[in-house]
């Protein structure tokens, strides 16, 4: 009898443990005064805004300022030099919740979270990228803009440079960059006849990273499957974070 | 007793000991000042490191390196080995970094106000004028094996900008100064005439008219949803720039700070009023003026004469896709003057210095380089890249470079109207340039200049109220920001804050103080001994 209760009992505890974890997933509860993303893609530019959000990469510490990829299960949020000291910027590791007062802009067409305050919260979540292959080249694209996306299944097309030259891939956007310096890597791919740029960003992933050195290894014709945060530059510029040649 | 004795010259000696053991943990001495080898030994091979600044353009670093193999084959026993930067301040950031490890490059493409900065090391940087003076390894030396400059081939005003504290601390490389790029086309679709010097009152009411829009909601002038008519890329540059033509204050030489004075308040309400119609912004809030101007959504542009590879419909360099691509006829012109007579524009481009290292050989072998980068080759090659001018006399009257000019137009790439005009722009007014004073601190005193526009530009759109005490505020913001209130103590008294004193040598000057403690404990002892006796 004991026997059964005590297995009664824990079962009741796991569902339990099951139904929390389960809610967290299926609702992101925002805190009082807290934008949803609905509400947040709705403001105005130049507005002040208020989220919460979960980092999920880092692209660099400058003069007390760093620059985050956040996003939360509804979207994307692109934090620009939020003031940060280095001790803060330790404390941001992949997954973790924070609030964020500032003011919401756009710059290049890239929308972005600036001159902004931010608080750590309990929480975590790591967003699993999203497969926008479908969305490449069509006006939803930008209703995606700074989350993690996923393009499967393009394959590699010549880059050429300033002076003609064609490679699978270009230190900086005409090629005036070098291997060891700190030079972005562009390349092209592309899907269903149209040709796409990508951008590996050297302050988020430098030449010590996996996708850096895949990037350096691409020959043109590679079918290739990418990651990467949905950024904007006069267009859908995703900077990428995972290259893997099929 | 003789335990006693012991410890009291222990304690004698430590006291006698210490202070040299404290002085030598608080910093090093640095090297010793670089004296002129007598010859150059080509007997060895040097290594030397060059870390260069380019725009983000290819044929600049093409430059870089045939200037570094062409050098390399008159002088066989000296490798370059170049690192590429396309950011002023990362090599500053760089550089600071490694002056403490003393693995500074050898020669570094720098701004004067970043050198007032690395100076502050000792014997960091290479004073230059004993090595411009040198009979044998000098500007125009006997012993260089390549056709230098003399130094009186260097276009003084340009030189002049290298001087700090009286010494010279570095070459120029290139000049530029900034350039108002115009779309001539809708100045004149709104009615105006493109004067030959554009004044501030010209840019602000065309840019006002500019804003007029459709019952759509478009823009009249150009049908399209976004119209940014007046766009300023560098606002530190726009606020120095209106100081000095309004002959108003900005610092002394001395590096006291007068930038908040009320000429800056008048300008910044007029930022404020324009900002707030949308009739200005800044390449920090909306974007680069350039991929605005080439897509029909700017009419002022301002940026450096060394962008104007960007600048135009057919503009070699461009960032904007062939769709959003608007033609239209491109205007150069000087930046807006308040005294059309009087003009008034800031000199800038890149400069080299040279650090000093304890091999007084492999300096003298990082001059060379330095002064070949002044060889006409490289300063033609290099200018003809952008709008930039050469900085010696002997290039710009080269047949090679007025031939270069001549051909203004010849085709949309080396030849590309828009780069040349802006060139000549600076060559036409090198007299009207000017450069502000250079002290520990003037790079921070030169961001907060354009902070000030910033934040005022950003609190209008933001419906803000910009009145005297947002002023107040965000002077003292700025202030404080850039650390303004040290930058005039730090020069004029040379201390700096170095903050709390680090663990080991608090811990060191308590161990002092305990025994000067202990020394007088044990003299008044002995002094009581004796009196007692």
């Amino acid at each position: 009898m004991k026997k059964i209760l005590a297995l009664i009992m824990a079962s009741v505890m796991m569902l339990g443990v099951v139904g929390c974890s389960g809610g967290e997933e299926a609702a992101d509860v925002k805190s009082e005064g807290v934008m949803t993303y609905a509400e947040y893609a709705a403001a105005e530019l130049e507005t002040p805004v208020v989220v919460e959000t979960y980092v999920q990469a880092k692209q660099g510490w400058w003069e007390n300022q760093a620059t985050l990829y956040t996003q939360d299960k509804e979207g994307g949020y692109f934090l620009y030099n939020m003031p940060c000291t280095e001790e803060e910027y330790n404390k941001l590791t992949p997954g973790t919740k924070i609030k964020v007062s500032g003011h919401k802009t756009a710059w290049a067409g890239e929308v972005e979270i600036i001159d902004s305050t931010f608080e750590i919260m309990e929480g975590n979540y790591v967003a699993e990228a999203m497969d926008a292959t479908a969305l490449l080249g069509t006006e939803e694209l930008i209703n995606h803009q700074n989350k993690l996306v996923a393009f499967n299944g393009l394959t590699v097309e010549a880059s050429t440079d300033a002076n003609g030259n064609e490679a699978a891939f270009l230190y900086n956007w005409d090629g005036s960059g070098e291997a060891g310096t700190d030079s972005d890597l562009y390349f092209n791919a592309s899907i269903n006849g149209a040709t796409y740029t990508f951008v590996v960003e050297y302050y988020l992933c430098n030449e010590t990273t996996d996708v850096y050195k895949a990037v350096q290894g691409l020959n043109v014709g590679d079918t290739i499957d990418l990651e990467g945060f949905l950024y904007w530059y006069e267009g859908a510029q995703p900077h990428v974070t995972s290259v893997i040649v099929k | 007793m003789m335990f006693t004795k012991k410890f009291t010259a222990f304690l004698l000696s430590a006291a006698v000991t210490l202070p040299f053991v404290l002085t030598g943990c608080h910093g090093s001495r640095g090297l010793d000042p670089f004296v002129i080898p007598e010859e150059f030994d080509t007997s060895r091979n040097y290594e030397i490191t060059f870390w260069a600044k380019n725009d983000t353009n290819k044929t600049q670093t093409d430059i870089y390196h045939q200037a570094i193999e062409d050098f390399q084959a008159i002088y066989p026993n000296i490798t370059v080995n170049l690192r590429l930067y396309t950011d002023y301040s990362r090599i500053y950031n760089d550089v600071i970094t490694n002056i403490s490890t003393n693995t500074t490059p050898n020669v570094c493409i720098t701004y004067p106000d970043h050198i007032a900065t690395y100076r502050t090391g000792t014997n960091v940087v290479v004073p230059l004028d004993e090595l411009f003076a040198n009979e044998k390894y000098g500007l125009g030396g006997s012993e260089v094996r390549f056709d230098s400059p003399a130094k009186d081939e260097i276009i003084p005003q340009f030189l002049s900008e290298c001087v700090i504290d009286g010494t010279h601390y570095a070459l120029p490389f290139m000049r530029s100064t900034e350039a108002c790029y115009v779309n001539k086309t809708y100045v004149e679709a709104l009615g105006y005439t493109v004067p030959d010097v554009l004044t501030w009152d010209f840019v602000w009411e065309v840019s006002e008219a500019a804003t007029e829009k459709n019952a759509d909601g478009t823009f009249r002038i150009n049908g399209q949803n976004v119209m940014l008519p007046f766009i300023y890329k560098s606002t530190d540059n726009m606020m120095i720039q209106v100081l000095r033509q309004k002959g108003a204050d900005y610092s002394t030489a001395e590096g006291d700070i007068l930038l908040f004075n009320d000429t800056t308040e008048e300008f910044l309400y007029t930022v404020a009023e324009h900002a707030a119609t949308e009739a200005f912004t800044t390449f920090k809030i909306s974007s680069y003026p350039a991929n605005f101007l080439n897509a029909g959504q700017c009419i002022f542009a301002v940026d450096s004469t060394a962008g104007a590879t960007w600048m135009g419909t057919d503009a070699p360099l461009s960032d904007i896709s062939e769709e959003n691509l608007v033609r239209f006829e491109t205007a150069v012109r000087m930046i807006p003057q308040f005294d059309p007579d009087n003009p008034a524009m800031i000199s800038q481009g890149p400069s080299v210095c040279m650090f000093n290292k304890g091999d007084p050989q492999e300096v003298l072998a990082s001059w060379l380089f330095m002064q070949y980068l002044l060889t006409n080759d490289v300063q033609i090659a290099y200018s003809g890249t952008e709008g930039y001018v050469p900085v010696t006399s002997k290039a710009q009257s080269s047949g090679e470079y007025q031939d270069y000019l001549s051909r203004s137009g010849e085709d949309n790439d080396h030849y590309y109207s828009v780069k040349l005009d802006a060139a000549k722009l600076l060559l036409d007014h090198t007299d009207d340039t000017f450069v502000t004073p250079v002290f520990n601190g003037s790079a921070s005193l030169r961001s907060a200049a354009g902070q000030l526009i910033e934040n005022v530009t950003k609190s209008v759109r933001r419906s803000e109220t910009v009145d005297d005490a947002y002023m107040e505020t965000l002077y003292a913001d700025i202030t404080s920001l850039y650390r303004l209130d040290s930058v005039g103590t730090s020069v004029s008294t040379g201390k700096t804050d170095l903050g709390p004193l680090p663990p080991a040598a608090a811990a060191l000057l308590s161990v002092l103080g305990i025994t000067w403690a202990g020394i007088l404990v044990y003299c008044g002892r002995e002094l009581w001994k004796k009196r007692k006796k």
